[in-house]
């Protein structure tokens, strides 16, 4: 497997170690450090596409496996791998940093150097956490990238930047203590860290029981789920463009990601109990977030919410429990950080030249900025899930498993989705129709910079819409076992056949 | 008994005639960092020395272990970097006088014997020189006024818990009839449930619990430490917030894990409340505080209550995760209290919160190494502070006090709140007043230390975690 074998460390490392490589450069050199920021997020992406080509979607173990000694004393290794889980999720990280740098390259003016050190440490934590195949590493990448988090918030952020900053990081940190003690205690239990030794245990009922609620106060906060979900238009809509994009694309995922890896493989039984619970969560966070949305004046604040409804849908379809609802989430979670990444990046660039996220501020910027008008109309529709664009296939694939699972939670889930075509459609209006704003005129349409750095995502919005297949097939397997795994042991054996054949 | 007979107390003896040298020279030597300068070296040769001392003396009354030489490690780094950062702000608080660096010796020294006691008699000679070392050092400061303030009130309350000390000690010496740790916990065991001496031996493990209490600043035995450490030389605070509270621990160690660890099922239950209590009161009284010399001090009575967390596991490995995170709180503390140091310069007091305001943008690298202690105070990986508390909750679940580590770990959120205040005065906000920072090389090596030993602890914590287990062949 020739230099496949520390493929992934090269990956997670590359952008910490050149961010710390900016430490080292002087600070007036800004053009310099925003040059070696691209270079290592394009180096970083290159790095990535060989998983891509390479991983073999046949076998059901993880691949691209390294697998060290760490701190003996504890059993901890440093062991990372992936599969069709964290695959895509890996890819989708290392094009969002590009992208966040591209979109930062004029935005960020003060604290340059520190801003790009910050960026490269989220990109390399990030991937760290979906690639850990260790309980204690995954937690050190988990809550290291706080850090740098906290800091793009709170640093480059709008006028309210302190509070939200703030806020992110405490919601953020008592989930993860709780969900830290239940690691320890799994850990005390079992005797090991390693992920793929406990996904082949059995632990005794109640104690599956009471860590699914740990891991589940750390994953709702990170997703956000219903209650704890207000967290998030705090940050998103102070965070500059560069940090919504993150959260939106990758951070939020790795609380779905979370319930995939460990809630649902750890405490199957634990977790068939508790769906219908999680189901109910979700279906209210899909209506909740969808209706506020109406009265949101603010446009990173609307988008935000509308996160809160999309995520919903993630996690309504993962716990379904079946695969089309598990396929459809995590689809969905791709699909999200591609469009509502696509959707702040696209108000970043127009906030850059207006200053102004108050919707009311708009008006007739299709008159103003053609080419803009047409790449957001394009994102709209995939947010709303029209078919052919890849929203419609997450969206589709989640009710459908949402329906075999629970028949009132797709319906109310599909009112989701009218409602979504609602606000978003009423926002699209109100933006770019109507009579020309007059602080909007005479602004400049998107540069060559912009619009690379939005066409990645256009090709993705109909790549996955039209051959979702290129992607689904990378998680066929893993998503079997997975089924397998929650499965009650009376379906076990049928779907064991199954799986085989 | 020849001088080779004496080899386990060589550290100790080398500090001694370093404090006896140093006392000489300031007689004869003008420039004052020529002091400093001994010091090092002499505490360099001590800590060289830790580590071929074996064995006991004087019949079994000083004993140099594992166990004592982990502390002993402590003790000598602490001295080492509090030496380092005392250098130039001594000079700017004009208070170069030669005692200082002998002081902090003799302390050490206090300190080492503490952790080599093998009987309660030693365990107090070394409490007692190593207390009335820092009393002196807390007044340092003589023309302000805070400082005499500092030294007064840590002197009586020190007093105070010290003649409780020994009151504890005339219970256990009557009840068990030995000072020695060993006979007293041969005669606790024979004891046993024996009716008649057990109010007298409980009375004994209360009044401990208080003196140590004290010791480590623990709630309720707290109510000096913000004064003190606010008043004394922000030097000496560095100093006393690590060295005496490891040595709390060393002699916890000795006491409870020893001597009376046949009472431990009593000692829990008084320690329980305690740590709890401990960690609320330092975290939350933190969040009004808008000194940084007093929020630390809050600080610092939290992370006693983390450390009291593994003590009352009762079992050896709480006890390793204790000294463990002592080991870690040193360097991420001292750390801290460097750049608090930094940025007093002749005219500038600069140990008022709103002083870092927009430090990241006057001196970025004060503020970044500054934003790194904070993040290793919360806890948050990649830094030691997290290794630290990790090897406490794990021990803590361990012996099963799962509800405990929840709740700890519930309040260790809360001081995210104030440690992020800090990074967020110096990253998020603008300057409002120009801060100068003092320039001088002693600080900067000690800053380069402490961050260094933070962040290595934190990403390869396997070696630090062995060297706290292996000392441990306490029991």
């Amino acid at each position: 497997m020739d230099y496949s074998h520390s493929l992934l460390s090269a990956i997670i490392f590359l952008p910490v170690f050149g961010g710390l490589f900016l430490f080292v450069i002087g600070r007036e050199n800004k053009a310099v450090i925003k040059g070696i920021a691209l270079l290592v997020t394009v180096l970083d992406f290159l790095l990535s596409l060989p998983l891509f080509i390479k991983f073999d979607k046949a076998a059901s173990s993880m691949q691209f496996v390294e697998h060290y000694k760490w701190i003996p004393t504890f059993d901890i290794s440093y062991y990372v791998g992936v599969d069709g889980i964290s695959i895509l999720m890996v890819l989708l990280s290392t094009l969002t940093a590009i992208l966040c740098t591209l979109v930062s390259w004029n935005a960020i003016k003060d604290k340059v150097k520190e801003f790009y050190i910050s960026l490269l440490l989220v990109e390399g934590f990030m991937i760290g956490v979906f690639c850990s195949l260790d309980m204690f590493l995954f937690y050190i990448f988990w809550e290291a990238m706080l850090i740098p988090m906290y800091l793009i918030i709170g640093v480059w952020g709008g006028p309210k930047r302190i509070y939200a900053a703030i806020k992110f990081f405490l919601y953020t940190l008592i989930g993860s203590v709780l969900m830290l003690v239940a690691i320890i205690a799994l850990y005390l239990h079992t005797g090991t860290f390693d992920i793929v030794k406990l996904m082949s245990m059995a632990l005794p009922y109640k104690m599956q029981i009471v860590l699914f609620w740990a891991f589940f106060a750390a994953f709702a906060v990170k997703v956000p789920m219903f209650p704890v979900h207000t967290w998030l238009p705090d940050a998103h809509t102070e965070a500059p463009a560069a940090g919504s994009v993150f959260l939106a694309a990758i951070l939020i995922k790795m609380g779905a990601y979370g319930f995939l890896r460990f809630s649902l493989p750890l405490f199957p039984d634990a977790s068939r109990a508790i769906a219908p619970f999680m189901t109910v969560l979700s279906v209210i966070a899909i209506i909740y977030g969808g209706i506020i949305c109406f009265s949101q004046t603010d446009l990173k604040r609307l988008i935000a919410y509308s996160s809160v409804s999309h995520m919903g849908f993630v996690t309504l379809g993962i716990f379904a429990l079946n695969s089309q609802g598990i396929q459809g989430g995590i689809l969905q979670m791709i699909n999200h950080g591609v469009v509502t990444g696509a959707m702040f990046l696209a108000i970043g660039m127009v906030y850059e030249r207006t200053h102004t996220r108050q919707i009311s501020d708009y008006g007739g910027l299709a008159d103003v900025m053609p080419i803009f008008a047409a790449f957001f109309m394009l994102f709209t529709l995939a947010a709303i899930g029209l078919p052919g664009t890849n929203g419609f296939v997450g969206e589709f694939l989640i009710i459908l498993g949402g329906f075999t699972a629970n028949k009132t939670a797709g319906v109310f889930a599909a009112t989701g989705i009218i409602i979504g075509a609602v606000y978003m459609l009423n926002l699209y209006q109100k933006i770019f129709f109507t009579g020309v704003n007059e602080g909007i005129k005479g602004l400049k349409d998107l540069t060559i910079r912009e619009i690379v750095t939005l066409i990645p995502l256009i090709v993705l919005v109909f790549w996955i819409g039209f051959y979702p297949n290129a992607f689904l097939s990378f998680m066929d397997v893993s998503v079997g076992k997975l089924i397998v795994r929650v499965s009650a042991d009376s379906l076990k054996a049928v779907l064991n056949v199954a799986v085989v054949h | 008994m020849t001088l080779a007979n004496l080899r386990p107390m060589a550290p100790e003896l080398i500090l001694i005639a370093l404090g006896l040298v140093l006392l000489m020279l300031d007689l004869i030597c003008r420039k004052k960092e020529m002091l400093a300068i001994v010091t090092l070296i002499g505490a360099i040769l001590a800590f060289y020395f830790i580590k071929g001392s074996h064995g006991g003396l004087f019949d079994g009354m000083f004993i140099a272990d594992l166990y004592s030489n982990f502390f002993k490690t402590v003790f000598i780094i602490n001295l080492l970097l509090s030496t380092l950062i005392s250098v130039k702000y001594l000079d700017t608080e004009r208070a170069l006088h030669g005692e200082y660096y002998a002081l902090l010796v003799f302390a050490t020294v206090g300190m080492m014997t503490m952790a080599s006691a093998g009987n309660l008699i030693v365990l107090y000679l070394g409490l007692e020189l190593m207390s009335l070392s820092i009393y002196v050092l807390c007044g340092f400061l003589r023309n302000n006024i805070k400082s005499t303030e500092s030294a007064i009130k840590y002197f009586l309350l020190g007093a105070f818990s010290t003649a409780i000390l020994l009151y504890a000690i005339s219970l256990l010496y009557g009840s068990t009839g030995s000072t020695d740790f060993n006979k007293i916990a041969n005669a606790v065991a024979v004891m046993g449930a024996g009716a008649a001496l057990k109010p007298l031996l409980l009375f004994s493990v209360a009044l401990f619990v208080t003196a140590v209490g004290f010791k480590i600043a623990a709630v309720p035995f707290h109510m000096w430490s913000p004064d003190v450490y606010e008043g004394a030389p922000t030097s000496v605070t560095a100093f006393m917030s690590v060295g005496p509270k490891a040595a709390g621990f060393a002699i916890i160690g000795k006491i409870f894990f020893v001597a009376i660890f046949g009472l431990h099922v009593e000692w829990v239950k008084l320690l329980i409340p305690i740590s709890v209590a401990t960690m609320i009161t330092g975290n939350v009284l933190a969040i009004s505080q808008t000194n940084i010399k007093r929020m630390l001090a809050y600080s610092s009575i939290a992370h006693a209550g983390y450390a009291l967390l593994g003590i009352l596991t009762a079992d050896g490995d709480g006890l390793t995760a204790a000294m463990n995170y002592m080991l870690i709180y040193m360097f991420m503390n001292v750390g801290a209290f460097a750049v608090v140091i930094m940025l007093r310069t002749e005219d500038f007091a600069g140990d008022e919160l709103k002083d870092y305001l927009g430090l990241a943008k006057t001196h970025p690298l004060a503020a970044f190494l500054m934003m790194i202690f904070m993040f290793s105070l919360t806890g948050i990986p990649p830094t030691a502070g997290f290794i630290g508390k990790f090897y406490i909750f794990t021990a803590l679940i361990h012996s099963g006090q799962l509800k405990l580590a929840v709740a700890g770990v519930l309040i260790s959120v809360i001081s995210a709140f104030f440690y992020l205040r800090v990074v967020m005065y110096m990253y998020m906000k603008d300057p409002e007043v120009e801060t100068p920072v003092s320039d001088s090389l002693y600080l900067k090596v000690a800053l380069a230390i402490s961050v260094v030993m933070v962040i290595v602890i934190g990403v390869f914590p396997g070696k630090f975690i062995e060297f706290a287990k292996a000392s441990l062949i306490l029991q």
